[in-house]
């Protein structure tokens, strides 16, 4: 038994109305469009993601950012280390590297930024893959271990904004944040 | 059962049953029906289990409430995932692959033993998988990425639902074969089997890239392999993750054309420019899924921007088509059926209280405006850094899997009941109002979880109140309003779940019974309905207005969102 005879056999050799043709045309320049976007961004956006990436053992990752924190390790007005809840307030270099340490269950140190002023911020992982979003400036960018991405910032706004990690990273994971603080 | 005996079918099927169906005039074997009726069912029970977790999951993040402390909550979570995006979809795609090829096709079912073989494999893989997650030690989240590992018990029960899975699309497959060596259609296969089999095709890359993933992680979980590359782990299993959900959207968009079909008598505008859109899933939906990538380390611009756009936006082009030509093709058919009064009258007095039609058409222009659009400003290499794992991702997928996949499956599951287990729909009723409570709730969900992830809100957290943290910071209250008014959506999308799991059981348990003579649907079938499913050929675009309408308000929000989200993104610190 067959199913009902085609009423026409040759339908791929119907022509195409004109609505739905018009309709591919729009759809076809209109995904061009925004593919070229992309692109121009590049040239006309101040928001590109770096891909300067390094392989690094995440041993050799932490000792580089604890060496880090030593040396640029902010002071108070008595010469004494800038501390905030145990972890220590760094104040980098402008123009200069920063490392950003994520781990079960912290984001380390507390970096302390001049606005308008660009910083190489180095991020990676000591263990499990973590989610770097700063907000309230909603930025949000992949940590892996053994990755370390570079990414030029430079912060427009001032005052103290957090970190919070968006990859589930284990039972902990809500408790883990860290803290950038931005002065003028 | 009525045996219709046809001296022209070969001796391989002669021991087939076949029964007429009353109402579609499709011809149904009874291996088919069976097979369809199990992995209908199956599906059904897990979306009931899924959907309760992702209730309690709802309940949780609604600041407000916080249901379930952080433990439980992350494992529901994991739960949640696995029971709804991988077991009700894909049981559900089984039973939607064999209706499409046996039903449609009028044949038999090729090596039933093997296609039940499928089944047990996929059940038992599902049912592991559960209690891999329940026990505790497998709190990966669906997107199990190293080096957080769970047990060795959690990969391997994926592997063996896969196997399952693709054994059954391999069913699927040998069943087209069998229907043409046995001559039982004519001519090129009908568009809603040509759906399918996009469906089925891009199931095996993806089931494949699944097994290329999945081995080496169990290899890892039992300790033979020592060290798994985390970005490249990312990379194929995404290969996987996102071309998992075009066979969603291929299936979906099938049973779009088959409810418009069976229930206003829709025939596609132009088979060659509907085909052509199922086409371009296969070609080019497999990079798609580097959007996924986009705010990882060490992939460059050049790869992120050709992986995404250039093919995804010829795939997005294949969904845009889609939205032409099915609302288009319902367009004709009313017209058709004498409803031509101004531009809407074919919309205002289309079958609203039949569910099938109901569920179809909230799908269609769900998918549309929430899921696809939200896709492609996520899938922007620049944008994506604006909500990349904020809640918004779930919001996107939720308008995608939920608002789309879900309520279509939900739509078409009111024509399985009748035309398979031959029951009619208990409670008309309630049944009505079904497509509507969910798809609003699904709506809800989708929104407030794209516009709570727009402030920030991480996704698969279980405090955003940060109490605990070490560095408290304050989310503003808008993001807290959000999250109850998610909350408030699932309460009402769970609600249209069990209305529909209550209805689907009731009837396919004490459903008044339609394999009698003179037995009536409560929600009919269109007279034509069995020609225009299974006859092809071109209805041809008449002149309409409405579906012109409804595009141009589709592209004018599509275009306005998407230079919003630059607008935003313009507006934050510097970076390159
Ligand atoms: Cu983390």
């Amino acid at each position: 038994m067959a199913i009902n005879p085609p009423s026409n056999r040759l339908w791929w050799k119907e022509p195409i109305h004109g609505i739905e043709l018009g309709w591919i045309v729009i759809a076809f320049l209109w995904g061009l469009f925004m593919f070229f976007f992309m692109i121009a961004w590049h040239f006309i956006g101040n928001q590109n993601l770096s891909s300067e990436t390094y392989r690094i053992r995440p041993e050799a990752y932490q000792e580089k950012v604890e060496a880090f924190a030593e040396e640029f390790q902010a002071t108070d007005a008595a010469g004494e280390p800038l501390e905030e809840d145990g972890v220590p307030v760094v104040r980098p270099p402008v123009g200069g590297d920063a490392y950003i340490l994520a781990r079960l269950w912290e984001f380390w140190p507390i970096l302390e930024l001049k606005k308008g002023e660009s910083y190489r911020i180095h991020i990676s992982s000591a263990d499990w893959q973590h989610g770097f979003s700063m907000q309230p400036t909603n930025i949000n960018i992949s940590v892996h271990p053994g990755y370390e991405h570079v990414i030029t910032l430079t912060p427009t706004g001032s005052g103290d904004f957090g970190i919070v990690c968006n990859e589930f990273c284990g039972i902990g994971h809500h408790t883990m944040t860290g803290r950038i603080r931005v002065v003028e | 059962m009525t045996t219709v005996d046809h001296g022209a079918v070969p001796a391989a099927g002669a021991d087939a049953q076949y029964r007429i169906c009353r109402f579609s005039g499709l011809r149904i074997e009874s291996n088919a029906e069976r097979l369809i009726k199990v992995n209908a069912v199956a599906a059904v029970l897990f979306l009931a289990l899924g959907g309760l977790m992702g209730l309690m999951v709802a309940l949780t993040r609604w600041p407000a409430v916080q249901l379930l402390p952080a433990e439980w909550f992350y494992l529901v979570l994991t739960g949640h995932g696995a029971n709804v995006l991988l077991f009700w979809i894909i049981f559900f795609e089984i039973a939607v692959l064999y209706f499409a090829s046996a039903v449609i096709l009028g044949c038999r079912l090729a090596a039933p033993r093997i296609a039940w073989l499928g089944f047990v494999l996929m059940v038992v893989g599902a049912v592991m998988a559960n209690y891999a997650v329940l026990r505790g030690d497998s709190t990966v989240m669906f997107t199990s990425y190293p080096p957080m590992q769970a047990s060795q018990w959690f990969y391997l029960s994926l592997i063996i639902f896969a196997v399952g899975a693709l054994v059954s699309v391999m069913i699927f497959f040998a069943t087209l074969v069998v229907a043409k060596a046995e001559n039982t259609y004519d001519g090129s296969v009908p568009l809603v089997t040509f759906g399918a089999i996009t469906a089925g095709i891009i199931a095996v890359f993806t089931l494949a890239s699944g097994a290329i993933i999945l081995i080496p992680t169990w290899l890892w979980s039992l300790g033979l392999i020592s060290n798994i590359d985390t970005l490249m782990y990312k990379v194929v299993w995404w290969g996987m993750g996102h071309s998992s959900q075009q066979i969603n959207v291929s299936a979906h968009v099938s049973i779009w054309y088959a409810i418009g079909a069976m229930v206003v008598g829709a025939k596609p505008l132009s088979e060659k420019v509907s085909r052509m859109a199922f086409f371009m899933y296969i070609l080019f939906l497999q990079l798609a899924s580097a959007h996924h990538i986009l705010a990882e380390p060490g992939m460059s611009s050049t790869w992120k921007i050709v992986n995404t756009s250039y093919m995804m936006y010829l795939a997005v082009m294949g969904s845009m088509i889609h939205g032409l030509t099915v609302p288009g093709a319902i367009e004709a058919a009313q017209r058709r059926n004498g409803f031509t009064r101004g531009a809407f009258e074919w919309l205002r007095k289309a079958p609203w209280g039949n569910p099938a039609f109901a569920g179809m058409f909230l799908s269609l222009v769900m998918f549309g405006f929430i899921g696809g659009i939200s896709g492609v400003v996520l899938g922007t290499e620049q944008l994506n850094v604006l909500m990349h794992n904020t809640i918004y991702v779930p919001g996107h997928f939720h308008g995608t899997v939920v608002a789309g996949t879900t309520l279509a499956f939900m739509a078409m599951t009111y024509l399985v009941v009748p035309l398979i287990f031959q029951r009619d729909i208990l409670w008309p009723g309630l049944a009505k109002w079904q497509p509507f409570v969910f798809g609003i709730g699904a709506g809800g969900i989708s929104l407030f979880m794209m516009g709570a992830g727009t402030l920030g809100v991480p996704r698969r957290h279980w405090d955003i109140s940060l109490a605990d943290a070490a560095h408290p910071f304050e989310f503003p209250a808008a993001a807290y309003l959000m999250m109850g008014l998610n909350g408030i959506s699932a309460l009402l999308a769970a609600l249209g779940g069990v209305m529909f799991i209550v209805i689907v059981v009731g009837s396919i348990l004490a459903g008044p019974r339609l394999d009698r003579a003179g037995a009536k649907l409560t929600f009919p079938l269109h007279d034509k309905s069995r020609e225009a499913v299974s006859e092809y050929g071109s209805h041809g675009t008449l002149k309409l207005p409405g579906t012109l309408i409804l595009v141009g308000i589709f592209f004018a929000s599509f275009v306005l969102y998407y230079f919003v989200n630059w607008k935003y993104l313009s507006e934050l610190w510097l970076f390159r």
